[in-house]
């Protein structure tokens, strides 16, 4: 009884917010769309900071695609926001307010779960209307291929399937992507690891600590010498009645300065600056991380081959503003401007039509221009060189940048730069910007903080003991390629469930004996495995996701 | 399609669930009633029926009024159309046989006053009876073809034709392929898996799923009961006087008693390690 293939106008892959704009815009279109998830729900595989900005300049809002999103699946809206520079114990804080209201609509934090699932109930009615629907607990494998073409998609849990459009909107770590030859995984300078926690805290108690209304939100980030000298920085977001407190950091860094992720978590969560906010008890309910795309680097020119659209970080559209990080947003732009160019471009014959169509709406929208600025490519060249960076290191080091940062005209002057997005958009990714200036700041014109932080963050082991895994038992989803230490090491301490000299996690070393020699080996055990796609990067894995439904659960994200 | 899945309820084994009298006796009004676990397969089967071909899925059970809950049950999990239940005071205490020859003059009256009915599914044994007789009786009954153990199942509408794999134990385990022409009745194994290996029977199931939630909130509005007189039987062959088997007494399994002891001992107390190690001395290689 052999069937004919099955065959939907579009198919997309993935259902967080770049997946679910691009399926409804799809359906506004009036298109035949199926998306599939791999998730149980969609976003319980999705971990953000996450505050999602709806940008005045952009085309598409996540709320002008979905009607009463901020009321159904957000948390707060930020009405305060500050940056803190830190000196060991001593803090100086700017007002962000300027940088975060530029080109700015709204901005509400959220939380995934919710928010994708709420999405994911919007997208399945919609797109149902068209003939699709949404399927969660499948997990796309690979690209459909007739004659070398890409035609659709293959599954581990459903036969082959065509497609005239293909979105891949299946995230960091896309596979789409890189079966397609669009993205590699192999620089580490290209990502940020990002590191979570949500803290639970009653609505009144957060409305009285940040001195807000119920109706008001936070947002606080923090730099300097805190992290040692790991590039990248922290933050907090107050949801309704939780704290998103995280971390964001160069993967290059982490693991160049051979840092511990949950360490560094550890070290914003105790350090006496949030002692205000904490209080004395502290309960975290999920520890969560994933990776990040630097779209500075890698957000893609012409994200499209053949029927194949690439869209959000699948595409590497996650902007690092300085501080501020916009990659939901981007996503949605790029989900729903992909299905808009299908739509002008339906019927014609040339498969990669709209994919053309696709990349000239993210230029002539100006959306290229942000998530990659000619600007950065420029002043990059420069800043990152080595020689450029160490000078400017040592002259900020020395007395003389010390007084020239220290001096009440700089700190001005500083304030402003923090709170220009051109002059952000352009700070090379050096230690300057993230460690020395910021420390400098915090020694020269902060305040010594006194408070007494109670806070004791969970063992590595509580944290992943408190997660929800559904493990495909015999059946690991990361294969080690290269157990050597030079290969893979660096997944031990950059894995953010893993640490050295600690035997629970998924990384961990070995030193057995080979011909008399003493050798240090890597083994792996994905069990605890939170799906992050670090070590696809860092060590030598044949990496894929697990199987629809299969791995870590996140109730919060 | 046109499908009718029989399922039964039985008492809720399930720990914190199950309640026995001093004497070890079930205590059936102190114990839930839930769908017969094997049902479940068959329901299963019945369900992907529906979904990749469509149609209709009557669910039949033949027990007390309680049963309506069962087939809501049903109706709840695999997204059954209707209900049938077959219930009296006449039809009590009936052992395989007589309920066989209730189950298929139902199937019948079905057949007759509802619509024709291409496939009966049913379950492999009850969890309370476990004679696994029921189903083949009521096909025999009906002279219908019979395909048992069914571990998955293909059907072709335009031939009307299945074919089905089936578990068959024996010194090894085989699977066999089998085809039979519908109308038939299939029992499932508890092996059965539905395959939803399309895209669009797995948009069906959801869309299923949706539809049947208000249904099965209203379960009573889609239940249909039918006593003796209306299946046209006669008291003497059905219930406790129509049933040749008589359930002469239930004994309980006598636990063994446990005789071992455990004593804990510390690996590392090497005082208290020692008698331990001469037991094993035996068992010692020669060095
Ligand atoms: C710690 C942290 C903080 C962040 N903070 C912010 C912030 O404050 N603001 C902001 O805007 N952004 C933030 N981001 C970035 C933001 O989360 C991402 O840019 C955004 O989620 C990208 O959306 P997306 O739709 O492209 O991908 P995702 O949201 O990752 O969605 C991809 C979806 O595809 C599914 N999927 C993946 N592979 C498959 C497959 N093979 N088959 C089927 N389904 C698949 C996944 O389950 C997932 O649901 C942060 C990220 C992190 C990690
Ligand atoms: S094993 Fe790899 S993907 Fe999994 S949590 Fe660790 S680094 Fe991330």
């Amino acid at each position: 009884m052999t069937e004919e293939r099955e065959h939907y106008e579009a198919v997309v892959v993935g259902c967080g917010p770049g997946g679910a704009a691009a399926a409804a815009r799809l359906a506004d279109h009036g298109v035949e769309t199926l998306v599939l998830e791999r998730g149980v729900e969609a976003g319980s595989k999705n971990v953000s900071g996450g505050l999602i900005y709806a940008e005045e300049s952009a085309p598409y809002t996540i709320d002008d695609l979905f009607e009463g999103f901020r009321e159904e699946a957000a948390e707060r809206p930020v009405t305060d926001y500050q940056i803190h520079n830190i000196a060991g114990n001593k803090v100086k804080s700017y007002d962000l307010t300027d940088l975060h209201e530029h080109d700015t609509d709204w901005c509400d934090a959220v939380l995934r779960r919710k928010m994708d699932s709420r999405l994911e109930a919007r997208v399945h009615e919609k797109t149902s209307e068209t003939g699709g629907g949404v399927l969660t607990n499948v997990r796309v494998n690979g690209l459909l291929r007739d004659d070398g073409e890409i035609v659709g998609v293959t599954c581990d849990e459903l036969d082959p399937i065509e497609a005239d459009l293909i979105v891949a909107a299946d995230g960091v770590n896309s596979e789409l992507a890189r079966d397609a030859g669009l993205m590699d995984w192999e620089e580490p300078d290209e990502w940020f690891q990002g590191v979570k926690a949500v803290v639970d805290m009653e609505p009144d108690v957060i409305d009285d600590r940040f001195d807000i209304d119920e109706d008001e939100g936070a947002a606080h980030l923090f730099s300097g010498d805190l992290f040692e000298d790991v590039r990248g920085g922290g933050f907090l977001y107050t949801n309704e009645d939780s704290l998103s407190i995280g971390t964001v950091f160069h993967l290059d860094s982490l693991v160049a300065e051979q840092a511990e992720p949950h360490e560094l978590l550890d070290a914003l969560l105790t350090h006496p600056v949030m002692a205000h906010w904490l209080g004395d008890e502290y309960d975290e309910r999920e520890y969560g991380a994933k990776l990040v795309p630097d779209s500075k680097k890698v957000a893609h020119r012409e994200p499209y081959r053949d029927r194949l659209v690439l869209v959000g970080d699948a595409a590497g559209q996650m902007q690092a503003q300085g501080p501020i990080i916009k990659g939901m947003n981007h996503a949605v732009t790029g989900g729903a401007l992909a299905a808009d160019a299908f739509a002008i471009t339906r019927g014609n014959a040339d498969p990669e039509a709209a994919g053309r169509r696709y990349a000239k709406l993210l230029e002539e929208s100006g959306t290229m221009d942000k998530l990659r600025p000619r600007r950065y490519d420029l002043a990059r060249t420069v800043g990152e060189r080595d020689v450029v960076t160490n000078a400017v290191e040592r002259v900020l080091d020395s007395r003389v940048g010390s007084l020239a940062l220290g001096n009440p005209v700089a700190d001005r002057v500083l304030k402003r730069a923090y709170n220009s997005p051109f002059l952000v958009s352009m700070i090379p990714d050096t230690r300057t910007g993230y460690v020395t200036v910021p420390a400098i700041v915090g020694e020269e014109h902060g305040r010594t903080i006194r408070w007494e932080n109670g806070v004791e963050p969970p063992s590595l082991e509580a944290r992943i003991g408190g997660l929800t895994y559904d493990t495909d038992v015999g059946n690991p989803h990361i294969e080690l390629l290269d157990d050597s230490a030079e290969a893979s090491e660096a997944a031990v301490y950059a894995c953010p469930v893993s640490a050295e000299d600690f035997g629970g996690g998924c990384y961990r070393t070995e030193q057995v004996q080979t011909n008399g020699d003493e050798e240090t080996v890597v083994s792996l055990d994905t069990q605890p495995c939170v799906e992050c796609g670090t070590c696809a990067i860092v060590a030598d894995t044949a990496w894929e996701h697990p199987r629809g439904g299969k791995g870590v659960e996140y109730r919060e994200g | 399609m046109r499908s009718l899945v029989l399922t039964k309820g039985v008492p809720d084994f399930s720990e914190g669930a199950v309640s026995f009298d001093e004497d070890g006796h079930l205590e059936r009004g102190k114990t839930p009633t839930v769908m017969n676990p094997n049902d479940e397969f068959a329901v299963r089967a019945a369900l992907q029926t529906k979904v990749r071909h469509g149609g209709h899925v009557s669910g039949m059970s033949m027990g007390p009024p309680g049963y309506g809950d069962v087939l809501q049950e049903a109706m709840e999990s695999v997204y059954t159309d209707d209900s049938y239940l077959l219930s009296d005071r006449e039809l009590a205490a009936s052992d395989t046989w007589a309920t066989a020859i209730t189950l298929s003059a139902g199937i019948e009256k079905y057949r007759e006053e509802v619509a024709d009915v291409d496939l009966v599914f049913a379950g492999f044994k009850t969890a309370d009876g476990e004679t696994g007789q029921t189903g083949p009786q009521t096909c025999w009954a009906l002279d219908w073809p019979i395909v048992t153990h069914v571990i998955a199942l293909d059907i072709d509408p335009d031939e009307r034709r299945l074919r089905a794999k089936r578990l068959v134990e024996g010194d090894v385990d085989e699977i066999e392929t089998v085809e039979a022409p519908l109308p038939c009745m299939v029992i499932t194994d508890p092996e059965f898996e539905p395959a939803y290996r399309k895209a669009s029977h797995r948009l069906t199931h959801k869309r299923l799923r949706d539809e049947t939630e208000e249904r099965a909130a209203d379960h009573d509005e889609h239940l249909t009961t039918w006593d003796h007189v209306d299946l046209n039987l006669d008291p003497d062959y059905i219930g406790l006087d129509g049933s040749p088997t008589i359930v002469s007494s239930v004994d309980p399994i006598p636990k063994a008693p446990s005789e071992r002891e455990a004593t804990m001992i510390d690996p590392h107390d090497g005082d208290a390690m020692e008698p331990v190690l001469e037991e094993l001395q035996p068992f010692a290689g020669s060095d």
